[in-house]
């Protein structure tokens, strides 16, 4: 069925898609005319239309429920079922945020427990669950890094430092709380160079932050001596917790000497991704920055459950308590995986990134040939010599049957392509997308024409983005 | 217990721990000390589907859900009716599962949808541009005034008292990540100066009552200031839009567009602002083009405004937003249309005109503003409005906000097409008992 | 190769000397070509004061962005409407047609400090691939 047309192709005036009660009061006087709207141009169509135009619409989508969909720092994992179902009760989803506390005990209890249980797979002191996507908790992070060192006096630390292969958040959160960045470079190892490191981190650095493992899948050896260094010079060392799924229920963040954390549900804890959201950014500190947490936290004593504010808290980052709707989804993961079924989840995922990385790195440019964690970047150089570039490998693997890696990032890899399977593949499936690269590797040699011209079998073929871009349509 | 999410068997494993050429999967973590790696987690112990679904339903059955309870507290998050037709498309898995739509040809379900979401906001805003949406109205609001900064080159934004309280807040901690004062000016606006990047309102606004939009805006357009508002979302089935009073940026709360309460979150930021601030706008944003074969489709779009390609110097640090509710609102919007979100709007500003004079006309109670009003007021109590709270609990109602510590004995009340003549009879009744 | 009567910058813009102190800026054939279909290019407004190596403006393609740096300290004259229009005339014909704009030259003395037309050609040339 043909999706190219919009609402307004189906309008039509007098159709309604859904019904409404009649006013079962008098009516007031309607206010002075100067306050109404004279027109409001919003599409009329009927229920059923409404539904067979949506429905057309998703089929044009490919989500996790698809297939494969190995998303490099994505962490494109299976959304399990029945917490959709629970999310939807209505004990949850039709509550008030400011309805009295006494009534609420059961949102609390999940809260607070959810609290609890972040703390504890990070090995962190308190939890805030008010951050509502991995950059709003990164920008509460450095908030609180910021109100750190103000608070102890220290006012020339103006700087953050963060690696060259960071995700883009990293830097845009830092200039968001008014610091400078400056960037440490890897070494061959795709590892700190300790050396640079060294020079960079002087009294004017008010934290380092790490991806860990980092965006290039890599463990940094190295960290005991980066946090030694970091402390050292009076500054904090944070982690960007989206790569926790090669960690859970194995190693703890602050283990590992991270005096902060910020996570993301949507990826590890197995919350739906939502075509974009929603999602939700949990940030986890050690006692020297709880007292900054962003308000409130939930507490208990004995008469039940309660909110408070941290004493120093950094204020409030949102109007309620974050993305209550994703916590229920993530809290019913922990409670159903427990500490052992964690642990399986990350050692699945780091053996299906090893057994990817083995089997394609014949094909494929391999910067960095050690043990790799949960996702895995190749470089599409080779590639590139034959004309191909990793966009065009990406748009080919659709032809396939596949949702392509990431693509380009991090930066530190020229045509990067970074995989992430996730636990919840199969081996059979690692395998035909094994093949499906081969194949395309064969094709890059044999006919790199169907790679630029890619992808042939989709719902629509290649989109012109510079189009896009310069002649801009952004609604009808 | 083996767990359904894992597709491996301990067979599979065994083959690919072969071939990668390593004995155990222990062998692939020994880059981590020891010490670190295999750490103890005290969790709770897992349970089944079967037994948590239960546990999960007892323990949402102890919070009084707004089904059993007459709600009249607005403040920000509403009780509003939600077709049904919204869930079973937001429930479609390939909406849900599905990423970001970086790879456009296999994402136009969520691309067209980001499209018409965008359209019938500027639609019912009458603003020129919209974005895909954002955390909420709070963070729109926070990200809008730092827009305002960057737009102007200046350093200060300034407030009206009668916004959201906790709207001032998140636009507090946002300015103050670059030491930006955020100001609050009075209705007559004599704080209003030339170093103010804009001048944030709310229509109607927190107390309920609609405030002179024209002369805000002449004022803070002759200042060189930016006008931002904030508007309810239902309100505009009724009320003049922002677009049609020269604001610069409008925000809202989404929230009342489809989606469920849910204690605070999700919420949807909707974003809007003119077209030629369109570059300075943050978040994502889809556009329309051909594919090589002449086809119409949709991509993202000036991404070069975003944090993945412009780092540093980005105009925000966003990068996932709230999509599904975008979904939400586009379906709601879809399905109310044009008639449908008027007679939604008529529906809460009748009902609560009706409450609002049932309640003055009792005994020790006032309406306190006589602004017009759209579906929340606010009167004076006989007594502390905790008290009269705790009695409408107990009779099944959520009573409205306490605004004690701003107006004596202040309730801040809101009436939605959700609640009947009943209810509304029913609480008139209690409260004229008090 | 590159226009002989221009001089360059190691950010790949270039200036055409004209009589009377004056000057035409644009980017490079070896830039345009980095940057893929030019999408966008904001410039300053005419009458804004210059410096030399400091930034004059941005240029956009799809997934990328870049300083324009301006190779003489002066005034903004004119900016080029026509690539503010149309972007993709600095891709067809970047020396040409794709110029941006046009400067009041404060201090000729500036132009000896860039590369001649043979020492860019080179400069190119040896840059890391």
């Amino acid at each position: 069925m043909d999706h190219h047309y919009l609402l307004p192709d189906i309008s039509q005036s007098g159709k309604i898609g859904c019904s409404l009660p009649s006013l079962d009061v008098t009516p007031s006087e309607l206010p002075p005319k100067e306050l109404l709207r004279q027109e409001l141009e919003l599409p009329e169509v009927s229920e059923v239309e409404l539904v067979r135009y949506f429905t057309v619409l998703s089929k044009l989508n490919y989500g996790v429920d698809t297939g494969f969909y190995p998303l490099g720092s994505c962490t494109m994992k299976y959304n399990p079922k029945w917490h959709e179902d629970i999310a939807k009760l209505p004990g949850f989803t039709s509550i008030h945020p400011y309805q009295p506390v006494e009534s609420v005990q059961g949102a609390l209890w999940l809260m607070f427990e959810l609290q609890e249980c972040l703390s504890e797979i990070t090995g962190m002191n308190a939890t805030s669950l008010v951050p509502v996507a991995g950059a709003h908790g990164e920008f509460t992070g450095l908030l609180m890094v910021k109100a750190y060192h103000q608070d102890r006096g220290d006012k020339a630390r103006k700087k953050i430092l963060l690696t060259d292969s960071s995700h883009g958040t990293n830097p845009a959160s830092a200039v968001m709380c008014g610091f400078e960045v400056g960037v440490v470079a890897s070494n061959d190892e795709g590892n700190v160079d300790m050396k640079i490191l060294d020079s960079m981190m002087t009294e004017e650095v008010a934290a380092l932050t790490l991806t860990m493992p980092s965006t290039l899948g890599l463990y940094d050896p190295q960290i005991a001596e980066i946090s030694q260094l970091i402390h050292k010079r009076g500054g904090l060392l944070g982690a960007d917790g989206a790569n926790l799924n090669a960690f859970l229920g194995k190693v703890k963040f602050g283990d590992l000497g991270f005096d902060y954390v910020q996570l993301n549900l949507h990826k590890t804890f197995s919350t739906p991704h939502g075509g974009g959201g929603p999602g939700s950014g949990p940030i986890c500190a050690k006692r020297n920055l709880t007292d900054f947490l962003p308000s409130p936290l939930v507490n208990k004593n004995k008469k039940g459950y309660f909110f408070t504010s941290p004493v120093n808290s950094i204020g409030s980052l949102g109007t309620a308590y974050g993305n209550f709707g994703v916590m229920i989804k993530a809290s019913a993961y922990i409670r159903s995986l427990g500490a052992g079924g964690l642990k399986e989840a990350s050692e699945n995922a780091v053996i299906n990134a090893n057994y990817l990385k083995e089997k394609l790195k014949a094909y494929y440019h391999l910067p960095y040939d050690r043990t790799c964690m949960h996702e895995v970047a190749f470089s599409g150089k080779r590639q590139k010599a034959n004309g191909v570039k990793a966009l065009d490998i990406a748009k080919r693997l659709l032809d396939y049957g596949f949702h392509p890696p990431t693509i380009y990032f991090p930066l530190v890899v020229d045509e990067a392509l970074l995989i992430e399977p996730t636990e919840t593949e199969s081996k059979a499936t690692l395998d035909a997308y094994i093949d499906a690269m081969k194949e395309i590797a064969k094709e890059v040699e044999k006919n790199p024409e169907i790679l630029h011209t890619a992808p042939h079998n989709t719902p629509i073929r290649r989109l012109d983005e510079v189009r896009a871009a310069r002649q801009l349509d952004l609604h009808w | 217990m083996t767990s359904p999410y894992l597709q491996n068997t301990e067979a599979d494993r065994k083959a690919m721990l072969r071939e990668i050429g390593v004995s155990s999967v222990e062998e692939l973590f020994q880059d981590i000390p020891e010490k670190f790696r295999n750490a103890h987690f005290n969790l709770p112990l897992p349970l089944s589907e079967l037994e948590l679904k239960e546990e999960l339903r007892q323990l949402s059955n102890r919070n009084a859900n707004l089904n059993d309870y007459a709600c009249f507290l607005g403040a920000g998050y509403y009780w509003h009716f939600i077709p049904s037709v919204i869930s079973h498309i937001t429930g479609r898995s390939e909406f849900y599962t599905a990423y970001t739509p970086y790879q456009a040809e296999v994402s136009q379900g969520t691309l067209q949808t980001i499209y018409e979401y965008q359209s019938l906001v500027c639609q019912l805003t009458a603003m020129e541009v919209s974005n895909a949406g954002m955390y909420d109205g709070s963070t729109a609001l926070a990200e809008a005034a730092l827009m305002a900064c960057r737009i102007t080159a200046r350093n200060k934004a300034v407030i009206l008292p009668t916004v959201n309280p906790g709207y001032y807040k998140v636009v507090d901690t946002y300015l103050s990540g670059h030491d930006l004062p955020l100001e609050k000016v009075e209705s007559n606006l004599d704080g209003l100066s030339p170093d103010c990047a804009c001048l944030i309102v709310q229509q109607p606004n927190f107390l309920g009552y609609f405030e002179d939009m024209a002369t805000y805006a002449q004022k803070a357009h002759e200042n060189g200031a930016l006008l931002v508002v904030i508007v309810d979302p239902i309100s505009l089935g009724m009320f003049k839009p922002p677009g049609n009073y020269e604001a610069d940026i409008a925000v809202a709360e989404g929230q009342a567009l489809g989606s469920p309460i849910s204690f605070g979150g999700s919420g949807l930021g909707i974003f809007t602002c003119r077209q030629e601030y369109l570059r300075q706008m943050p978040g994502r944003i889809v556009g329309r083009t051909v594919d090589v074969e002449g086809n119409p489709g949709y991509v993202l779009t000036l991404a070069t405004r975003e944090q993945h390609i412009r780092r540093e110097r980005a105009t925000s640090n966003i990068c996932t937003n709230e999509a599904l509710e975008a979904l939400a609102t586009t379906v709601y919007l879809a399905a109310l249309g044009r008639k449908g979100l008027h007679q939604v709007a008529e529906l809460c500003y009748h009902k609560a005109h009706y409450a609002a004079d049932a309640i003055s006309k009792l005994k020790g109670y006032s309406l306190i503003f006589q602004q017009p009003f759209f579906k929340e007021f606010v009167i004076r109590c006989p007594v502390p409005p905790y008290q009269i709270n705790e009695v409408l609990f107990k009779e099944r109602i959520i009573g409205g906000l306490d605004i004690n510590s701003r107006i004596e004995n202040g309730m801040l009340l809101c009436v939605t097409e959700m609640n009947t003549k009943q209810d509304i009879d029913k609480l008139a009744e209690i409260l004229g008992r008090l | 190769m590159n226009p002989q009567e221009c001089k360059y910058t190691q950010e790949h813009e270039w200036i055409r000397p004209e009589p009377g102190n004056k000057g035409k800026v644009g980017i490079t054939d070896y830039a345009q070509s980095g940057l893929g279909d030019i999408t966008f290019i904001s410039l300053p407004a005419p009458g804004t004061q210059v410096k030399q190596f400091k930034k004059l403006g941005e240029i956009e393609a799809v997934k990328v962005y870049s300083d324009i740096f301006s190779p003489v300290s002066g005034q903004v004259l004119e900016i080029n409407q026509a690539v503010i229009d149309k972007p993709q005339l600095v891709n067809q014909d970047p020396y040409g047609d794709g110029w941006l704009v046009s400067l009041e030259i404060s201090q000729p003395a500036e132009l000896d400090a860039l590369m001649n037309s043979e020492q860019y050609d080179r400069f190119v040339t040896e840059l890391p691939k």
